[in-house]
């Protein structure tokens, strides 16, 4: 039943959130309907598949699909499931294959889907027809600048209108590269988190969390020569960030770096070695876009949420993050780097040694996030009888939203609660 | 130099795991050498290299130390209160020696435990590249592998394995 999730009272200046979005299979069952079958959901990256043929498989929106490309190099996406009788009929998680075949009965389809053989077809009478048979795809199958997406439902706006504002930031982000051409690296980072897939989202964009969540990053980034200081005039972050609302759901934080950028922001931990390097690469940003522009590039950091489960952290380094829920207390995240694809091999080492600095199941801070968001989980089986979220910070500030603020946590709420209130 | 025996490198990788698991993370940096490294690829990659290869950990010896500071703090919200940890350490082969370095291949178990969660059950082998000094062995670089097709179900990594 549609109804609302949240009280928003402007006049109060108080943001309240219902714990029950976080906690109910019944939520969950209908976000599914409402928001994972209805935005485009991320799939993958042009440069996952390098060459004709090439595919990878994986989860996305809770359906096992192929990403893959076909004999004459285009991109698909094929719900992984036989015509037949359903069973999966690519069973690798990556690799080059010209036809998937299902082991059950041996239907194999080209990599273009259309289904090729049926063993001792003849049986078939009447109206079968192979040409209605080929791999299913989903609805709809877009992509902006390399990154794929793909939408349960027929009707959706196309892509480019979804995202919308959104895409500026990702023309900032791919800015790194003299080509803007940016490559997912090799190597994928997997890790479960026991808590609601929302809290994902707002743990991405929530700067309010780090002095307290990540106070052994900041030591380890002091003891590397880095000194992080909080202003005196209670702020809580070191440096001025921006909470950005991009429309349809999406948003960011943009703010001022001061923690060490690969593209190109020199921190100690990058070694002397590095310096020359960096210098020569903030050096074309600024010949090919312009003092102001580069500045954005290497100065600023970003952590960019597309609506509903897509993160692009552009901070220590690049991280495309996504994640679903597997229950109303469970996620399953995926994390890969993104480098640009001219990158030289001392830069594309320092931007993953720089990732593995903050990001990931290894890091030293997403596993203190990856706590605190169970640690929000466990709280909240006491849900009904504390039933609302506080996410009032900054609301009623008259001037810009800050990072630390929670208007970014906000927008992101009210567009869930839009969606879920739909009929 | 004397030939190094399987027992010599079984000892060294069960002292290792006691320290591990009793968290007496100071005593486990003496027996790394002063240029040790510590990874463990991803699982889609196992015999990637880090220098092109996202890893889920890559550490050089100064970030081991820093991990070590970190891990020891009470602001270590992941492994504050500690994981216990148990593993068991078996088919300990020595692989190779060149020269002072050894290498060695082991199976392990780490089972792990924290507070509300369910058990966790890491398997899988390690390699170690081991350097023969006048205080006996140290290791000079340790890889972690890990068998799970996806580490999802392990969640984070964020005590030593």
């Amino acid at each position: 039943m549609p109804r609302s999730y949240i009280i928003d009272d402007a006049m109060r200046k108080r943001f309240l959130l219902d714990r029950e979005a976080l906690v109910s299979a019944a939520v969950l069952q209908e976000e599914m309907a409402k928001i994972f079958a209805k935005c485009w959901i991320y799939v993958g990256h042009s440069s996952e598949l390098k060459k004709p043929n090439d595919f990878v498989t994986r989860k996305v929106a809770g359906r096992p699909v192929i990403f893959n490309r076909d004999a004459r190099g285009d991109i698909h996406c094929f719900l992984n499931t036989c015509r037949h009788r359903g069973a999966i009929v690519c069973t690798e998680r990556e690799g080059s294959r010209r036809s998937f075949r299902c082991v059950y009965h041996g239907w194999a389809y080209r990599n273009d889907g259309v289904l090729g053989i049926v063993p001792g077809a003849e049986a078939y009478k009447g109206e079968f027809d192979t040409k209605e048979l080929g791999l299913k795809a989903p609805a709809r199958f877009e992509s902006y600048r390399d990154f794929w997406f793909l939408n349960l439902d027929a009707h959706a706006p196309g892509l480019q209108d979804y995202l919308g504002r959104a895409r500026d930031y990702i023309d900032l982000v791919l800015d790194q590269s003299p080509s803007g051409c940016m490559e997912i690296v090799a190597g994928t980072q997997e890790y479960d988190v026991a808590a609601n897939w929302k809290l994902m989202v707002e743990n991405s964009v929530d700067d309010y969390h780090l002095p307290s969540t990540h106070a052994t990053w900041l030591n380890y980034m002091a003891n590397s020569g880095v000194k992080i200081e909080r202003p005196s005039d209670g702020r809580v972050l070191p440096t001025k960030g921006l909470a950005v609302d991009l429309g349809n759901g999406h948003f960011t934080t943009d703010n001022i770096n001061f923690r060490g950028r690969p593209v190109a922001a020199w921190i100690p931990i990058y070694g002397e070695a590095a310096k020359p390097e960096m210098e020569q690469i903030r050096r074309e940003l600024v010949e090919r876009l312009g003092p102001e522009r580069a500045r954005r590039v290497a100065d600023t950091n970003r952590n960019l949420i597309i609506f509903p489960n897509l993160v692009i952290n552009d901070g220590s380094s690049v991280t495309v993050r996504t994640f679903f829920p597997d229950g109303p207390a469970k996620m399953h995240v995926t994390a890969w780097a993104l480098g640009p694809v001219e990158e030289s091999e001392a830069a594309r080492a320092r931007r993953l040694d720089a990732f593995l600095t903050f990001y990931g199941p290894g890091g030293f801070a997403t596993p203190d996030d990856v706590e605190a968001l169970e640690l929000v989980q466990q709280g909240l089986a006491n849900w009904q009888d504390d039933r609302w979220t506080e996410m009032s910070r900054g609301m009623g500030r008259e001037d810009e939203q800050l990072n630390s603020d929670e208007h970014h946590l906000r927008i992101f709420w009210r567009r869930w609660n839009q969606m879920m209130d739909a009929v | 130099m004397p030939e190094v025996t399987r027992a010599e490198v079984e000892d060294l990788l069960y002292r290792e795991a006691a320290l591990l698991d009793e968290w007496r993370l100071d005593e486990w940096l003496a027996l790394l050498t002063e240029d040790a490294a510590y990874y463990v690829p991803p699982n889609d990659h196992p015999e990637g290299d880090h220098h092109n290869t996202l890893f889920i950990l890559a550490d050089d010896i100064v970030r081991i130390r820093e991990r070590v500071k970190r891990l020891m703090s009470p602001d270590c919200h992941a492994e504050y209160p500690h994981s216990r940890t148990r593993r068991l350490i078996g088919n300990v082969r020595i692989l190779a020696v060149e020269g002072d370095l050894i290498t060695a291949a082991a199976n392990f178990i780490c089972h792990r435990y924290r507070r509300y969660e369910r058990i966790r059950e890491y398997t899988g082998a390690y390699r170690y590249i081991l350097k023969r000094g006048d205080s006996g062995l140290k290791i000079r670089e340790r890889r972690v592998f890990i068998d799970a097709q996806e580490l999802g179900s392990l969640g984070s990594l964020s005590f030593i394995l």
